[in-house]
């Protein structure tokens, strides 16, 4: 693109095709994977997007994001047509402090991935943001136990591509209840939830 | 179909976005009340406006809504909102507990149990539990910013010094897994157990003080007590008068003026499947 500060139309992807019923679909997905975290919940209404993130990450921020949730891109994903895409689409403020989004998409390997997020507060542990992390697969990586709200039991989930130290972060994140961040893992079209809530064996 | 003069479901996308985030937030922070911008409905305060904007912003046309009033499915609350999401929604309608996938509920839970993939849209009047013994909204929220429940502790104990018991027969509260004390909405003490690891997702809405909370599956719910006082349900000496049963929660109804009175079951769905089905009521 030659004018960063024009979308150009001609090359933009699709949002949803029906926003109203698509958005909702999309909701209850998104709303099943959160209250029964670790299952693996598939979106096949996502639309493709701008190629990068993936069709789910992209989906749950064309449900979830709007003019009044700023977004924050790790590197990978900063690019011209991925902004263009969410200010057109979800009228989405792209932000470059960490402390000002609402959603963040992270890269599996984006260093730090928890430093600067809205944490929430004890008064208000609502206001955290919520991370949606891509990574190649959400199927096997190691095998980690969940266990919290949502789970009977225990779930064994083997997210891929997250490094050791990640879970050793998330467990920092986890005694920080009720404030810490959610986190939202997404691969091509599935999508898995990980909030706050739930605490994963290291 | 739907009125074309409103969006689906009512709601405008914005508004719908905006409630699903505190949805979000609410399952990840069980129990813990998310203040969301409640909007007017076209209904007063009271009748579910809460509940209402809770199910706007999740239903869809797959889906089958049972709306229930004190367990009865034909009372005027429950049919004027049944009608309403028929109408806005293009959604299907049943009585069957065991049929619907979302259910808005004033002041009872299904005796019918629930199961995964349900939901249980709790209509609110007073989302805080502490408000009859803290008015200030500054601090209760500290109080559970601190997780500080000694006043209810206290009020509990005041109701066991001045009845022997505690005498909370509705709206009894509890404790959520473990860190939240939470209104379970004006439900008998009767139904509290079953909100405890439930398979279905529990959503709380309050429309007048614009709060939303949740239970997500299989979450511990605990019903405030003390050890030597230990939480207890009621019990009935009757069972219901149409159906038989000797394990539902019974309404007293006064039948003729010389107050000849007889029990029922509240919840009418479980009560006429146990009267048309004879292996349901075994």
């Amino acid at each position: 693109m030659s004018n960063g500060h024009m979308t150009d139309l001609r090359t933009l992807a699709p949002g949803l095709a029906d926003p109203a019923h698509d958005a909702q679909q999309l909701f209850r997905a998104v709303l099943d994977a959160t209250s029964r975290p670790g299952r693996i919940v598939s979106l096949p209404a996502a639309p493709a997007g701008p190629g990068t993130p993936s069709a789910a990450a992209t989906a749950y921020l064309l449900t979830l994001a709007d003019r009044d949730t700023p977004v924050w891109l790790a590197d990978a994903f900063d690019r011209p047509e991925v902004r263009d895409f969410l200010r057109f689409h979800a009228g989405a403020p792209i932000v470059t402090k960490r402390a000002e989004a609402v959603f963040a998409v992270l890269a599996s390997a984006t260093p730090q991935p928890f430093e600067g997020f809205n944490l929430g507060s004890d008064a208000y542990p609502d206001r955290s943001a919520t991370l949606i992390v891509e990574v190649p697969d959400l199927r096997g990586g190691p095998t980690r136990q969940w266990h919290g709200p949502g789970i009977d039991g225990r779930a064994a989930v083997a997210v891929a591509g997250l490094a050791e130290d990640f879970w050793q972060d998330w467990a920092a994140n986890h005694t920080l209840f009720p404030c810490g961040v959610d986190i939202v893992f997404t691969a091509r079209t599935e999508l898995c939830a990980l909030p706050r809530s739930v605490a994963v064996e290291v | 179909m739907a009125d074309d003069a409103y969006n689906y479901a009512y709601l405008d996308e914005q508004t719908k976005r905006m409630i699903r985030r505190a949805i979000l937030k609410a399952v990840a922070v069980p129990g813990y009340q998310v203040p969301f911008g409640g909007r007017e409905m076209p209904l007063p305060y009271g009748w579910g406006t809460g509940g209402i904007q809770v199910t706007a912003a999740i239903i869809g046309r797959d889906d089958t809504l049972k709306v229930i009033d004190q367990g009865a499915d034909d009372t005027t609350n429950a049919v004027s909102i049944r009608r309403f999401f028929a109408k806005v929604a293009e959604v299907a309608t049943t009585t069957r507990t065991d049929e619907a996938t979302v259910i808005q509920t004033r002041h009872r839970v299904p005796e019918t149990p629930l199961r995964e993939g349900q939901i249980l849209v709790f209509q609110v009047p007073i989302p805080e539990p502490l408000r009859m013994l803290e008015p200030r909204e500054t601090e209760t929220r500290t109080l559970h910013a601190l997780s500080e429940y000694g006043v209810m502790q206290v009020s509990l104990y005041e109701s066991i010094a001045r009845h022997g018991r505690i005498s909370k027969g509705y709206n009894y509260p509890v404790m959520v897994n473990g860190r939240y004390i939470m209104s379970p909405s004006p439900i008998p003490k009767f139904d509290n157990p079953k909100l405890d690891r439930s398979p279905a997702l529990q959503l709380y809405g309050a429309g007048r003080e614009k709060r939303i909370y949740a239970v997500p599956p299989y979450t511990p719910v605990k019903s405030l007590d003390f050890d030597d006082h230990p939480f207890e349900i009621e019990t009935w000496e009757q069972c219901c008068a149409l159906c038989g049963s000797k394990e539902s929660f019974l309404d007293e109804m006064i039948v003729d003026d010389d107050g000849k009175h007889l029990f029922v079951c509240s919840d009418t769905d479980y009560c006429e499947r146990r009267r048309t089905l004879p292996e349901a009521a075994e």
